[in-house]
C-alpha cells in the first residue's frame, strides 16, 4: 500500500508566543509537529506493519522543516519529501498548499493519504478536504479509528463528540482527530536510522509551477494575540443581591445581555 | 568551534524529555516515598534504545555518541534521581566496560541484551573496606581448572538486584613488586553462591536499586574475565572517567530543574505585596543559579566531545563531575531556600533533589577523589 502522510511545523502554543509588526516572532519559538499531524504518522505507520508498503511524509515548508520530517522518519515513516517555498514564495494560504499538493500527487500512485485533522497554528482544517477533493477520491475528517480490509475501509468519525461509523474505498484520504492512537516515541535507534533513509527535497519548480499558479486566495489582515486575561471578580453578599448584582455586571458591563 | 547540538542530538533531547516528562516525572514522588525500583520504566526505556545509545549496532546498540547519552542523562535526571542514577550506572557502568574490554564473543553474550534493553547491568568495585581507594579490594578470583572460584563481598552496588550480569574487581595474583593484580570478571546473577540483598534505606536516589553482594565460592569460567587479566584497575580508572561524564550530566539535569521550579516559584509567590522574584536577593540567587548550571553542562559536553573524538578526557570528566555535582547540590539547597517552608515540604520536590544530588558527591568517585585525579594529571 502506498501511505502518504502530510505534515507541517507549527510553533508550540504551549509556550509563549510574540508579536511584532503583525507578524508572529519565529525567533526563539519552539517547533514542533502539529499535533495532529503526529496521529496521522503514527496511524500511517500502523497500517503499513498491518498491510505493508510504504509511508512516505510529505511537508511544505523551508529549511527547519527537514526537523519534523527526520522525526517522522525516526517514528518509523520510509521516506520523506519536502516542498521547500522558501526562495519562491513570499506568502500563501490554503489554497497555495492544496495548489502545491495536487501538482506533487499529479504523478503518484497512493491508496491512503493522511493528514491531521487541523494545524493548531492557523486551525483551518482545509487542506487535508481540498486535497480530496482535487485528486477527485473520498475523504472522510476527523478520524478516530480505521479498519482496512481490501479495498473497503471501516472508520469511526467523530462528529463534536459522537460517533459516525463509515464505510468507505481506497482510494482515500483521511484527518486525524485525538483520540486515533497514541503517537509513539521515536526510538534511539529509529533516530540513528532516519539519518540514512531518504529525504528529497522539491522547489515549486520541479512540480511545474510559478509563483503565479499558487497565489494565495485570501489575505491576512492583521495578527493579534487574544486580550490578556484579567483577574476574576468575586461577588459577594446574600444570592439574591449577588444574582442581582450580577445581571447588572452582564447588561451595563459585558453588554452581553 | 560550534556550540550547536547536531540533528540526532536535538531530536533525542526531544524524544528523552518528553518520555521522561509524561512517563517518569508523574511518577517521581512516589518512587522516592515508597523507595521502589521502577521496574516498568526501565522496560520502557529499554525499548526506546536507551539502554544501547552510545554502542554500535552490530552489539544492539544505537550508533549513537557520548554526547547524546550526556543529554538523555540529563533530560531523566531532571525528572528522577533515582532513574537517572539507575539509568547512568546501567550503561557507563553495567554495559560499557563490555564494550570496551570484552572480547567478540563476550560482547555477543553480554553486551547485546544489556544494549538492547532487555537486561540491566551492574558493577561491583566497591566493597566494605575498599571504596575510594580501590586498590584495597579484598575479593579474590582463584583460578581451579577452567573456571575462577570468586570469595568476596561487594557493597552498594547499583541495580544488581535487578541485573542479569554483575562485573566484579577482585585480587586475581602478584606483580613482580608483590602488589595485588585486580582484574574484572562477569558474573551472571544467577550463578550458585551469589546473594544480592538490598536493605538500604538512603537518603536520596531511594527508587534507584543499590545492593550487598556475597559471593562465596561462586564459580565461572575463565573466559568470563573482562579484559586485559595485568590490567583490570587502569581498566575500571577508564571506566570510571566515563562514568562520571554521566554523573555530571545527571547533576545537570538536578541543577536545571531546581533552577526551574525555582524561577517559576518566584515569579508566583508574592510576599510584602510582590513576587519574591522583584527581591534582589532572590535575583541575585537565580543568576548564579542560571550561570553555574550553563557552565556545568558546557563542561559535561567538552568531556563528552573529548570522549568521543578520541582524546584524553580523564582530566575534564573530574572537572564536569566535580563541578556538576557541586553545582546540583548548591542549586537544589537554593531551590528549596526561595521556596520557603514550602520547599522542606516532599510535595514539592525541591528537598528530593538536594537528597539526590546528595548522592552525587559521593558515587563514582567523591568529590575529594575528583580533586585527588586533576591534581594526578596537573602534577604528573
Ligand atoms: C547510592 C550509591 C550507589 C553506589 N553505586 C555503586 C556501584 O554501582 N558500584 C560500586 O562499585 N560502588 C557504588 N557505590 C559506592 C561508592 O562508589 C562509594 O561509596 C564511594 O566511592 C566512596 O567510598 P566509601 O563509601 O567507602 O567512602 P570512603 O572511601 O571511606 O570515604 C570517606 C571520606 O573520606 C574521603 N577520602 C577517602 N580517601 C581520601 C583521600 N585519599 N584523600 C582525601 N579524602 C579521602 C572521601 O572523599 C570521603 O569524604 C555506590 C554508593 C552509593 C551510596
Ligand atoms: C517544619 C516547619 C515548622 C514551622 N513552624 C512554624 C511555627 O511554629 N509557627 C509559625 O508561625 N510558622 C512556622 N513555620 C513557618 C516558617 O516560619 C515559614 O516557612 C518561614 O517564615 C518562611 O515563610 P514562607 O515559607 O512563607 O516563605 P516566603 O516568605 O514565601 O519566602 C520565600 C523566599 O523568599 C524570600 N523572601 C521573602 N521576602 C523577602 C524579601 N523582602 N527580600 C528578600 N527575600 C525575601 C525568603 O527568604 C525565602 O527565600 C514552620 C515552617 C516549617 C517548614
Amino acid at each position: 500500500m502506498n501511505i502518504y502522510v502530510l505534515l507541517k511545523k507549527t510553533f508550540d502554543t504551549e509556550e509563549k508566543i510574540t508579536i511584532s509588526n503583525g507578524i508572529i516572532e519565529e525567533d526563539g519559538a519552539e517547533f514542533i509537529i502539529n499535533p495532529y499531524d503526529e496521529y496521522a504518522v503514527e496511524e500511517a505507520i500502523k497500517q503499513r506493519d498491518e498491510h505493508g508498503g510504504d509511508v512516505t511524509v510529505v511537508t511544505i515548508g523551508d529549511e527547519d522543516s527537514e526537523k519534523q520530517l527526520r522525526t517522522a522518519l525516526a517514528m518509523g515513516a520510509d521516506k520523506a519529501v519536502l516542498i521547500n517555498t522558501e526562495d519562491d514564495l513570499e506568502e500563501g494560504d490554503q489554497y497555495t498548499t492544496t495548489a502545491i499538493l495536487e501538482a506533487f500527487f499529479a504523478d503518484k500512485a497512493y491508496d491512503l493519504i493522511l493528514a491531521g485533522n487541523v494545524a493548531i497554528d492557523e486551525a483551518s482544517g482545509q487542506v487535508g478536504p481540498r486535497l480530496a477533493e482535487r485528486l477527485d477520491i473520498a475523504c472522510v475528517t476527523t478520524i478516530t479509528n480505521m479498519e482496512i480490509d481490501g479495498d473497503i475501509v471501516k472508520i469511526d468519525k467523530d462528529v463534536e463528540g459522537d460517533v459516525e461509523k463509515v464505510e468507505t474505498s481506497l482510494p482515500l484520504l483521511v484527518t486525524c482527530q485525538q483520540g486515533l492512537n497514541d503517537p509513539r516515541y521515536p526510538s534511539l535507534p529509529g533516530i540513528m536510522k532516519a539519518k540514512k533513509k531518504p529525504l528529497e527535497e522539491l522547489e515549486i519548480d520541479d512540480l511545474d509551477l510559478d509563483e503565479d499558479d499558487v497565489e494565495p486566495k485570501t489575505k491576512t489582515i492583521e495578527i493579534f494575540l487574544p486580550p490578556e486575561k484579567e483577574a476574576g471578580r468575586m461577588i459577594e453578599g446574600e444570592p439574591a443581591e449577588q444574582v442581582k448584582e450580577l445581571v447588572g455586571l452582564l447588561k451595563n458591563e459585558a453588554k452581553v445581555l | 568551534m560550534n556550540f550547536e547540538l547536531d540533528k540526532e542530538q536535538l531530536m533525542i533531547k526531544k524524544m528523552v524529555s518528553d518520555f521522561a516528562q509524561n512517563v517518569i516525572r508523574p511518577r517521581a514522588v512516589d518512587i522516592d516515598r515508597t523507595a521502589q525500583f521502577p521496574v516498568d520504566i526501565f522496560e520502557q526505556i529499554g525499548e526506546l534504545g536507551l539502554l544501547g545509545i552510545p554502542f554500535p549496532e552490530e552489539y544492539g546498540g544505537a550508533g549513537s555518541d557520548t554526547i547524546s547519552y550526556a543529554i538523555a542523562v540529563e533530560e531523566i535526571g531532571k525528572v528522577c534521581g533515582s532513574t537517572g542514577l539507575s539509568y547512568a550506572a546501567a550503561v557507563s557502568l553495567g554495559a560499557s566496560p563490555i564494550y570496551y574490554f570484552g572480547t567478540e564473543e563476550q560482547k555477543k553474550q553480554y553486551l547485546t541484551p544489556l544494549a538492547e534493553g532487555k537486561a540491566l547491568g551492574a558493577f561491583g568495585l566497591t566493597e566494605p573496606n575498599a571504596g575510594s581507594d580501590a586498590g584495597g579490594t579484598k575479593t579474590t578470583a582463584v583460578v581451579d581448572g577452567d573456571d575462577f572460584i570468586i570469595n568476596g563481598e561487594k557493597c552498594y552496588i547499583t541495580n544488581a538486584s535487578f541485573a542479569e550480569t554483575v562485573i566484579v574487581t577482585a585480587v586475581t595474583g602478584k606483580d613482580d613488586r608483590g602488589k595485588n593484580i585486580i582484574s574484572a570478571i562477569i558474573v551472571p546473577t544467577d550463578t550458585d553462591g551469589v546473594t544480592i540483598t538490598s536493605n538500604y534505606d538512603k537518603m536520596g536516589v531511594r527508587g534507584s536499586d543499590t545492593a550487598e553482594i556475597v559471593l562465596d565460592h561462586v564459580r565461572v569460567p575463565k573466559e568470563n574475565l573482562l579484559g586485559d587479566p595485568e590490567k583490570g584497575f587502569k581498566q575500571f580508572l577508564h571506566t570510571l572517567d566515563g562514568g562520571r561524564i554521566s554523573i555530571a550530566a545527571l547533576g545537570v539535569g538536578i541543577a536545571q530543574a531546581s533552577l526551574d521550579r525555582a524561577l517559576e516559584y518566584a515569579k508566583e509567590r508574592k510576599q510584602f505585596g510582590k513576587a519574591i522574584s522583584s527581591f534582589q536577593a532572590i535575583q541575585f540567587k537565580l543568576a548564579d543559579m542560571a550561570m553555574e548550571v550553563e557552565l556545568a553542562r558546557n563542561m559535561v559536553y567538552k568531556a563528552a566531545w573529548l570522549k568521543d573524538q578520541g582524546k584524553p578526557f580523564t582530566k575534564e570528566s573530574a572537572y564536569a563531575k566535580l563541578f556538576a555535582t557541586e553545582t546540583a547540590f548548591r542549586s537544589a539547597n537554593q531551590a528549596i531556600q526561595i521556596h520557603g517552608g514550602y520547599g522542606y515540604m516532599r510535595e514539592y520536590e525541591v528537598e528530593r533533589f538536594l537528597r539526590d544530588a546528595k548522592l552525587l558527591e559521593i558515587g563514582e568517585g567523591t568529590s575529594e577523589i575528583q580533586r585527588l585525579v586533576i591534581a594526578r594529571q596537573l602534577l604528573d
